[in-house]
């Protein structure tokens, strides 16, 4: 299973709200659509700057508020692959990994710029920043969850497990 | 080995004798709660791939409270398959525009000491008041849970905070939450289960516990318990839900029982708080806070608008009325709150003071409904959370606060402390008999 990923680094702040992540005037319209207007508040080039396999590091808190998991998905869609925030809100968390988006609580990671590349490891806990080889410790993702988001997050998983089930009910 | 209230109720729903916090458990459902906007219109596609229906039916219990009643065709629409479905897969329990989901839930008994409840809404932590843990989630997750009746969960550590002494005139649970909010931050809880203790909360009444509980969510708690107490069975048995006193005894901490941390608040020392926008935790004691002039004063919300709040603005416009070039909107939190503020005279108060009456249902909290703001208007509002844009356009401004507050605010047009209002009184408000009464 792809256990590493590397990716560029986009950079936000603290506590950065499911408000901003999925504004409330698109919640009634396609996500695609939701996608083009997240984190437009804090910066409105935002969906157009990311590009798809950009890692998101976040400050503490991150994801905070509803519980509309729009708010990762709406990442997804815009091609991030993997958010490494200090901390997060609980939601958002659970959100991200049955969405299939990987959540990785690194407490630091200073030294790192916009746009710099990074590797994440998140079944090990630890993010390197490539450009100056400096590796920071992250919360490994226990395995069992890990599988979970790789199978593309709870609703394949669960589907797997289903099929699973009803074949053995068959025989 | 003693035990918090949350790994009592966690372990009780994982089948184990105990649990220690940090072990990955699966636990089973008592209740599922769903809502227009995260529930079925989500929920159903992913059930349609999974092939499967509900595990329980009687086990769900769905809310039209988001977009109601519809303002467009596209809010229609979601009502409309709200109903659809709920008839569909025999969901007897289906409560189309009769109140906020959080409150409605506490109204009709669903929400007991010991329960696991699920909710698609981050203030799902609500239900806590009445001691059941009660965790919000995701539509995906959501869907997985109605499909299995199981969640995954890493059994949190509790934070405890002590509430010692009793607030004084004009200070409520809103203040106590705001004033919480600036101590620890957003999400300073870390997702641990908040469990509200101390002399202090036995004075608070059930609906005030529920706006304790409620902002567990702004603390960032994965949960906000209170223990339950005669008050606690007193409201569950007008709610038709007879329980013994041995419930009271069976759902509380053991007293040795390790916390991560134990945080304490004077409320005798506390004044009424403001939060300033972008964030409840921007909060500061009124008199501290710029009297910035408002256009709009709200009360709304699971947060702010159930009886007991409606009766504080009530004692604060009684015999006043709304400053001009301020608009006083409120929206009643249920139809019960509806009924029961027209009953004793409440409803009236306000609409003689100038207020407007909204819908029950989230409406402006969310931004979904009516009383949403124009770019650069400022409002002040008793609900819980003052994001940027999420009351309407971008640059609008929101101010939280206790429905005190926000009514004082509305009177004199901009913020303001209630406490010389109430002062002002031949005869003070009895706010917390009142709020006795109810609870
Ligand atoms: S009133 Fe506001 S906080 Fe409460 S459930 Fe509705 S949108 Fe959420």
């Amino acid at each position: 299973m792809s256990a590493e990923l590397e990716g560029r680094a986009f950079l936000v702040g603290d506590d950065v709200d499911t408000d901003l992540l999925a504004p409330g005037a698109y919640m009634k319209g396609p996500i695609e659509e939701l996608a083009r207007h997240c984190l437009e508040a804090l910066d409105p080039d935002f969906a157009r700057s990311v590009r798809p396999g950009d890692i998101l590091l976040a400050g503490r808190n991150f994801g905070t508020g509803s519980s509309r998991e729009q708010a990762a998905q709406a990442l997804s869609v815009l091609g991030i692959r993997a958010v490494v925030a200090r901390s997060f809100a609980g939601i958002f968390y659970r959100n991200a990994l049955n969405l299939g988006l990987l959540a990785v609580v690194c407490p630091e990671w200073d030294g790192i710029a916009r746009f710099d590349r990074v590797r994440l490891d998140p079944r090990a806990g630890r993010l390197v920043h490539l450009a100056s080889g400096r590796s920071f410790a992250c919360r490994p993702i226990p395995g069992h969850l890990l599988e979970m988001v790789e199978s593309g997050g709870i609703v394949p998983w669960l589907e797997r497990r289903l099929a699973a089930r009803r074949a053995e009910g068959a025989r | 080995m003693a035990e918090t209230l949350a790994q009592k109720i966690v372990a009780r729903a994982a089948g184990r004798s105990s649990v220690e916090p940090g072990e990955l458990v699966t636990c089973r459902v008592d209740l599922a709660m769903l809502h227009d906007s995260g529930g079925p219109r989500r929920v159903a596609p992913i059930l349609e791939r999974l092939g499967v229906g509900l595990w329980d039916p009687s086990r769900v219990v769905l809310v039209s409270d988001h977009y109601v009643p519809a303002v467009d065709p596209e809010s229609a629409r979601i009502l409309d398959l709200t109903r659809r479905w709920g008839r569909a897969h025999g969901v007897a329990r289906h409560y189309d525009m009769l109140g906020i989901c959080h409150v409605v839930l506490a109204e009709h008994g669903h929400v007991r000491p010991g329960m696991f409840v699920v909710g698609g809404d981050s203030h799902t932590p609500t239900a806590g008041a009445f001691a059941a843990f009660a965790m919000g989630v995701g539509a995906s997750e959501m869907a997985a849970v109605l499909a299995t009746g199981e969640i995954w969960l890493e059994v949190p550590e509790t934070l405890r905070i002590l509430l010692d002494g009793r607030p004084g005139p004009g200070v409520v649970a809103k203040d106590v939450l705001l004033a919480l909010c600036r101590m620890i931050g957003l999400g300073g809880a870390g997702y641990r289960a908040i469990e509200y203790g101390g002399e202090g909360l036995a004075g608070f009444a059930m609906e005030e516990r529920m706006t304790l509980a409620n902002m567990a969510a702004e603390l960032g708690g994965i949960t906000g318990l209170v223990p339950p107490d005669r008050r606690t069975l007193a409201w569950l048995e007008r709610a038709g839900v007879s329980l013994g006193e041995a419930e009271l005894t069976r759902w509380r901490s053991d007293p040795d029982a390790p916390v991560a941390a134990t945080l304490r608040l004077e409320l005798d020392r506390l004044a009424p708080q403001v939060a300033a926008p972008h964030g409840p935790a921007n909060a500061a004691p009124v008199d501290e806070v710029e009297p910035v002039p408002i256009d709009q004063a709200y009360i709304g919300a699971c947060t702010g608008a159930k009886l007991v709040d409606l009766r504080m603005a009530a004692s604060v416009l009684r015999g006043r009325k709304v400053a001009a070039g301020t608009r006083l909107l409120v929206a009643p939190a249920s139809a019960r709150v509806w009924r029961e503020a027209a009953a004793d005279g409440t409803l009236a108060t306000l609409t003689e003071a100038g207020a407007i009456m909204l819908p029950s249902g989230c409406g402006a909290c969310a931004g979904y409904g009516a009383g949403v703001l124009a770019e650069g208007e400022v409002c002040i509002a008793s609900t819980a959370r003052n994001f940027k844009g999420r009351m309407g356009a971008p640059s609008s401004r929101v101010y939280l606060a206790s429905p005190l507050t926000v009514a004082a605010s509305a009177v004199a047009g901009r913020i303001a402390d209630p406490r010389p209002l109430l002062a002002e009184r031949r005869e003070p408000e009895p706010i917390g008999e009142e709020a006795a009464r109810v609870g």
